[in-house]
């Protein structure tokens, strides 16, 4: 049985930051696209974002792209490829202006400029102390963005085809990419959508943890896909561990209450980060506080009446500062923690946040793979934005405000490169492979002929179980070695999940369990990677090598699904225009 | 804790009914979204749509014991039991507790939600005021999940011609834009006795906004601009 084919000049597959972006782009250009989101757009996860966008516009203070650009290699732990980083830097700026043309509403100054915070490893300086750098909306910058971008793709007649799910990538024998298998979820329909272009901007995988500060649309459902399709995950082992998602319910703080003046505290009312990062303080990279804080539980100074949380005090900041620029905040306080943060502390612990790692690209958004012996080989047709790929711009720790920059700017990208290709060599389509569409009629006809099997929900709680148990903010050998086996055997049972629920209409309990193969793979991809690495670098903080180590590790992890097998490739270490930032000991 | 839900499915279903639950819930289950998918993991044929869980994405609008609400934000031991659970009202059920809602997006559409401004843009960012600015605020925080035009009584019978709440909120969030360029077109785009007019100050709308907006307020100024503009 052959599947319906519709035929687009692009695909994107995912209506967040990035993906809007890049279809904002290829609007402008006049071609037939399609942009495909599981929720209709605004829902998506960027929505969540708080803090910032960072950019050097130095409204404040002084500020350079090149002390962001040194921030940003510095932050990821030297493992962030430096021709990447420089690019994003000094878009900054054009990116941030862009998304005010278009209405966002940014806090202002008192001359009319964008508002600016500081966020943690935003300094001034190549490191000497923290300079305003992320520019703001109240605490609801994200939801401003993405309901921004929104609004600009209305205006620009954008076509959505809103609540489909993408299944599988369809490549061809020589390896292109011409499109994917999806489903609409309100008919339980599922065609082609085939494209000279397919954009990937499907977000992260965060609900591989069992406390994350991520959505519930968050599945990897790009990461699955790509894997399935002999695509490699590249550094899916660095996982970034918010410091302050709120204890119990693991919904997001921003680190931006840190950036307008407030502070964590131990059970003896200690304001712990001045030991750990004696200049930067609470605004050290995510990483260096995350850990600050596991540690400080461990040795018995957490707070709470279980001992098992750290406390974010802004009480200080006095109610108007608080009311003006964390609205949100104090709203998710009272509601999730039951302080009101004017008064009293916030109950915080890091918790599963975002995804480093990704899909393979390079900073023209196309997906790279090894072949032939060159690292990366530009896969046809094929592109990634956002937290769905791995530019590598994060490298192994996030800085705060850099992802709504990277969705910015490789949204952005990806979208011109796709034009171009597009331009040079998009006269017209490809015929399919004899076999498109088979991966995904085999899957379906699994889930509906199934009379028994396992629940969906109750194998995704042991893999969230797994993946928080034996791969969080400290990783220990023993652990890593048994996370492997109990994630594989889980990835085993995933593929006898049984639904009881066989309709066609909004089959929710189909989508979760085809999202549930998608989060799968990014578990075992990311404790593998894990396991394998043997060193400390950034938010991988093993116990038994507990430096990083340069001279071996200074290199990017692929993982394949094929096999469950593991590759690695050079980081880039040469900028576009200066020199490189050569990696020293990394210290707050 | 005892939960009636409205239950729905156009291929197995001549018409809608209730259904009863009895769910053991954990002490981590606070909200009304944690029991939902705790129900789901016993019956997953059980249809919502829900995302962030922390009430910024607007997916788990629903009626809440009469109410309209967001499951997630809404705190499971205020609620009173059997917690009746209903898809928002007014909008056609595709199944369960999802809604259609495409009418409620194209009234959205129909207020040209996007900044217009045809001066070309400055090198950096167009300058605003922070008082300006404020004005936006009350405005721009909507995160379109219908809880209020859903309770409108004007919406219900009118759908196709009152822009309801959202939509209005929204038309106005542009006017007070001191960005924008179009107040006038806007304006004439709503001087009709359907599009704003049958707004009655019924004030639901305010009363179920999960976000603590005031769609009222935002259309009395509207009328307000309107009636300075013919004197």
């Amino acid at each position: 049985m052959g599947l319906p084919v519709r035929l687009f000049d692009a695909v994107i597959v995912g209506g967040g930051g990035s993906g809007m972006r890049a279809a904002l782009e290829l609007a402008r250009a006049d071609l037939k696209v399609a942009v495909l989101s599981k929720v209709f757009p605004t829902r998506s996860h960027t929505v969540a974002a708080q803090g910032g966008v960072a950019a050097s516009l130095g409204n404040i203070d002084e500020d350079n792209w090149h002390w962001h650009m040194y921030d940003t290699v510095k932050g990821s732990d030297y493992l962030g490829d430096q021709d990447a980083i420089e690019f994003m830097c000094r878009k900054a700026n054009e990116v941030v202006y862009e998304l005010e043309h278009l209405g966002m509403p940014f806090d202002r100054l008192a001359g009319g400029k964008i508002y600016q915070r500081p966020f943690g490893g935003h300094m001034r300086d190549y490191g000497v102390s923290p300079v305003p750098r992320a520019c703001a909306a109240a605490d609801r910058t994200g939801h401003a963005l993405l309901h921004t971008l929104y609004q600009a793709n209305l205006k620009a007649r954008t076509q959505f085809f809103v609540e489909w799910m993408a299944l599988d990538l369809i490549r061809a024998q020589d390896g292109s990419v011409l499109g994917v298998t999806a489903l609409e979820m309100e008919t339980g329909e599922v065609m082609i959508l085939q494209a000279k272009a397919t954009v990937f901007a499907t977000g992260g995988a965060g609900r591989i943890f069992a406390a994350s500060t991520n959505a519930f649309i968050n599945t990897g459902d790009g990461l699955g896909m790509a894997a399935r399709a002999g695509i490699p995950l590249q550094d899916l082992e660095f996982w970034q561990f918010h410091p302050t998602g709120v204890a119990g319910a693991g919904v997001l703080i921003t680190e931006g209450v840190r950036g307008e003046g407030g502070y964590l505290l131990n059970k003896n009312g200690e304001r712990f980060m001045e030991r750990y990062a004696p200049n930067a303080k609470d605004l050290a990279s995510r990483d260096v506080v995350a850990r600050a804080m596991a540690t400080e539980i461990k040795e018995g100074r957490g707070a709470g009446k279980d001992g098992d949380c750290i406390l974010l005090k802004l009480d200080h900041l006095g109610e108007e500062t608080i009311s003006k620029r964390l609205p949100g905040i104090r709203e998710i306080a009272k509601k999730f923690a039951n302080v009101d943060p004017v008064k009293d502390p916030i109950p915080v612990v890091p918790t599963c946040h975002y995804q480093m790692g990704g899909i393979p690209t390079n900073y023209h958004g196309q997906v790279v793979v090894p072949k032939n012996g060159n690292p990366e080989s530009v896969v046809p047709g094929f592109y990634a934005a956002g937290e769905c790929s791995c530019v590598s711009v994060h490298g192994a720790n996030r800085l705060g405000c850099n992802s709504l920059l990277d969705l910015l700017v490789f949204g952005k990208s990806a979208g011109e490169k796709v034009i171009q290709d597009l331009k040079q060599d998009g006269k017209s389509h490809r015929a399919l492979p004899n076999d498109a569409g088979e991966l995904t009629l085999s899957r379906l006809a699994r889930l509906d002929g199934q009379k028994s099997g396992e629940r969906v929900a109750e194998v995704s709680a042991d893999m969230r179980r797994t993946m928080q148990q034996h791969c969080g903010v400290f990783r220990f050998p023993d652990l890593l070695t048994e996370g492997v086996r109990k994630i594989k055997d889980v990835a085993e049972r995933v593929s006898r999940t049984g639904i009881s629920d066989k309709s066609r209409t909004f089959n929710t309990a189909r989508v979760e369990a085809l999202e549930l193969d998608n989060l799968v793979e990014t578990a075992v991809a990311s404790l593998v990677s894990a396991e394998a690495r043997k060193e400390s670098r950034g938010s991988h903080d093993r116990a038994d090598f507990h430096q990083r180590d340069d001279a071996n590790w200074m290199k990017h992890t692929l993982w394949f699904k094929q096999g469950s097998r593991l590759e690695y490739k050079p980081v880039h270490t040469q900028p576009l225009s200066v020199e490189t930032f050569e990696p020293k000991a990394r210290v707050y | 804790m005892r939960f009636s839900i409205y239950r729905y499915n156009p291929e197995a279903d001549d018409k809608p009914r209730m259904q009863a639950y009895d769910v053991a819930l954990e002490p981590t289950d606070r909200m009304l979204l944690d029991a939902l998918v705790r129900i789901k993991a016993h019956d997953d044929t059980l249809s919502f749509r829900r995302s962030c869980r922390e009430g910024v994405c607007g997916s788990d609008a629903m009626n809440i014991n009469g109410k309209n609400g967001l499951a997630c934000i809404t705190r499971i031991a205020d609620l009173r039991e059997p917690v009746q659970i209903r898809p928002l009202p007014g909008l056609p059920v595709v199944r369960d507790l999802i809604v259609d809602m495409s009418q409620f997006f194209k009234q959205y559409d129909s207020v040209k939600p996007y900044l217009v401004n045809n001066d070309p843009p400055p090198e950096k960012e167009r300058l605003q005021s922070p008082q300006d600015r404020e004005e936006l605020d009350g405005l721009y925080e909507c995160i379109l999940c219908a809880c209020c035009s859903t309770s409108c009584p004007s919406f219900w019978w009118n759908p196709d011609k009152f822009v309801g709440p959202a939509g209005l909120l929204q038309a106005y969030r542009f006017i007070a834009d001191t960005r924008d360029q179009a107040t006038n077109e806007r304006l004439d785009n709503l001087e009709d006795p359907y599009r704003l007019f049958r707004c009655h100050s019924i004030m639901n709308c305010v009363d179920v906004c999960p976000k603590g907006l005031n769609p009222t307020r935002a259309i009395g100024k509207i009328k307000d601009l309107l009636v300075k503009r013919t004197v």
